[in-house]
């Protein structure tokens, strides 16, 4: 009987430390806010480098959740995250007009590519236009990988596909993987299919990667990043102070200054091209 | 081929060298499961022998639901403690949606079941007239049960294995109630995928070999626990 007693007295002291834990953790949390962003961010490591200097600056915890731009925008609009780091600038508007957010700012771009296997069986190499090479996967039926996650980049390939008239989702060789970039142009890889990437996740992976850059420099393959501001307004539980940091730490010329060289070590070219400040118009020029 | 031999060259720098993120994944990872599992424990032992004595209508209905339960997708429970978590949602005012709690809570739900389920079943294949003669000896009903468990402390300990199996080699749940935060919510399985997708291959080889030995090393002591000769 003694035992029973023993042991009884060690289980409740560990629910007793496991509850202490949770009400810690719950305290420890007054001064954060949730990021909301795309993988590419992520799997590119930029926010790895510009976190760290924000938290450090300001006090504030970040919670980077990355997913796609469509996901990222959807958690937004409930009111789950205080700002958002997305590329999908349609939607973005969308989603500024209906008042879900505010303060929308151009923070830096880069570009789409078209990827595929360096012997390209649709021999799209070197076309100008990304709607043309389209056409030209669709007529060889060379099999085409999308992210299918209604993410930027795969609201980007829908805008392609709409401008070439050709409805894919019914295809066989057209397949959706429902995943972020980097499985994505792994999956690509593997299969010798072609995809939609964005630059910088495509070179940090490249290495691993049997896929060229077959189709570049289309102005319709500009891929825009903008941060967004929750509207405090509508959820009242949202942290916009501290969105508001965030958003005007990702404008300034510091954090400017490091996505301009981020990369260069790395992969000999940068991965973004800082924009704070300029009209969207004007990029690309 | 390279690149698992790569990855496993890999796992022992980064262990070795002692790399602080790495080493701080790892425990981490211990320590969210760990404690999800003493829950488990603690809430499975005790419902599972309460359903296994108890008679009651309906038992067959509850014991095919537990039954079921051990089998719960991670991911469905992440998605429901998600809903429940969030800021505008029912438990919202917790504000513990992408904390570690939230991950405990989660990892807790999924053991529970487990350990409910071993529990029932090796409390029940127990004989029955072991209990009449416990109390035929003049137990009280605390004491009963606490010799039942006892006796039933092989499986229990299979139970135990179960449940943290079942949770440090769970991804879907902690990604989503989680959110693979660098330095508070990383997991090994988590921080397994983010590597995937990012390409390195070697670093993803390294984490899922430390993940295996980590395990293989929890249920080896307990193992010897279970295994070891009664005092008498």
């Amino acid at each position: 009987m003694k035992r029973f007693k023993d042991i009884s007295i060690v289980l409740s002291i560990l629910l007793f430390v496991s509850c202490l834990y949770f009400v810690t953790s719950v305290s420890a949390q007054q001064k954060h806010i949730i990021l909301a962003t795309t993988t590419s961010t992520q799997d590119s490591g930029l926010l790895d480098v510009l976190i760290p200097i924000f938290e450090k600056k300001t006090g504030y915890f970040v919670k980077t959740i990355a997913v796609g731009s469509g996901q990222a925008m959807a958690i937004g609009q409930k009111g789950e995250a205080d700002v958002l780091l997305v590329h999908s600038p349609d939607a973005e508007i969308k989603f500024v007009s209906q008042g879900y957010g505010i303060n929308r700012r151009l923070i830096m771009h880069n570009d789409f590519i078209i990827v595929g296997p360096e012997k390209d069986p649709a021999g799209i190499k070197g076309i100008k236009s990304s709607v043309d090479s389209f056409k030209k996967i669709a007529k060889l039926n060379s099999l085409f990988i999308s992210r299918g996650d209604n993410s930027g980049t795969h609201v980007k390939e829908n805008v392609i596909w709409k401008e070439s008239g050709i409805d894919p989702t019914k295809e066989k060789w057209y397949q959706q993987t429902g995943l972020g970039m980097g499985q994505t142009l792994n999956i690509a890889s593997e299969k010798k299919a072609y995809t939609l990437a964005d630059r910088g996740t495509y070179l940090a992976l490249k290495k691993r990667l049997a896929l060229g850059i077959l189709v570049e420099g289309d102005s319709i393959l500009l891929n825009i990043y903008h941060v967004i501001e929750v509207n405090p307004a509508r959820w009242t539980k949202v942290n916009s102070a501290g969105g508001k940091a965030f958003a005007d730490f990702m404008v300034s010329k510091e954090t400017q200054e490091i996505i301009k060289t981020f990369g260069v070590d790395k992969f000999g070219s940068p991965l973004f091209f800082p924009d704070a400040g300029k009209k969207v118009e004007d990029l690309g020029k | 081929m390279d690149l698992i031999i790569e990855g496993i060259v890999k796992a022992f720098l980064l262990f070795f060298s002692l790399d602080s993120e790495v080493i701080g994944i790892t425990l981490f990872s211990l320590k969210v499961s760990g404690i999800a599992t003493l829950i488990s424990l603690f809430i499975g032992i005790s419902l599972g022998t309460a359903v296994a004595l108890i008679r009651f209508p309906g038992k067959k209905i509850v014991v095919s639901l537990i039954n079921t339960g051990m089998g719960l997708p991670p991911v469905v429970v992440g998605l429901f403690v998600t809903i429940f978590l969030w800021r505008n949602g029912p438990f919202g005012f917790l504000e513990i949606l992408y904390t570690p709690s939230a991950m405990i809570i989660a990892q807790a739900i999924i053991a529970t079941p487990i350990v409910m389920g071993i529990t029932l079943a090796s409390v029940q294949q127990l004989p029955g007239k072991l209990r009449l003669q416990i109390i035929a000896l003049g137990a009280t009903r605390l004491q009963m049960v606490w010799t039942l468990i006892k006796e039933a402390k092989l499986p229990l300990l299979a139970a135990v294995m179960a449940g943290f199996g079942g949770v440090i080699s769970e991804v879907g749940a902690s990604i989503m109630v989680g959110g693979n935060i660098k330095g508070y919510t990383r997991v090994l399985t988590t921080a397994t995928v983010m590597e995937t997708s990012k390409g390195n291959f070697d670093i993803a080889i390294a984490l899922s070999i430390i993940l295996l030995v980590m395990a293989f090393l929890v249920n080896l002591i307990l193992t010897f626990v279970q295994q070891r000769k009664r005092p008498s």
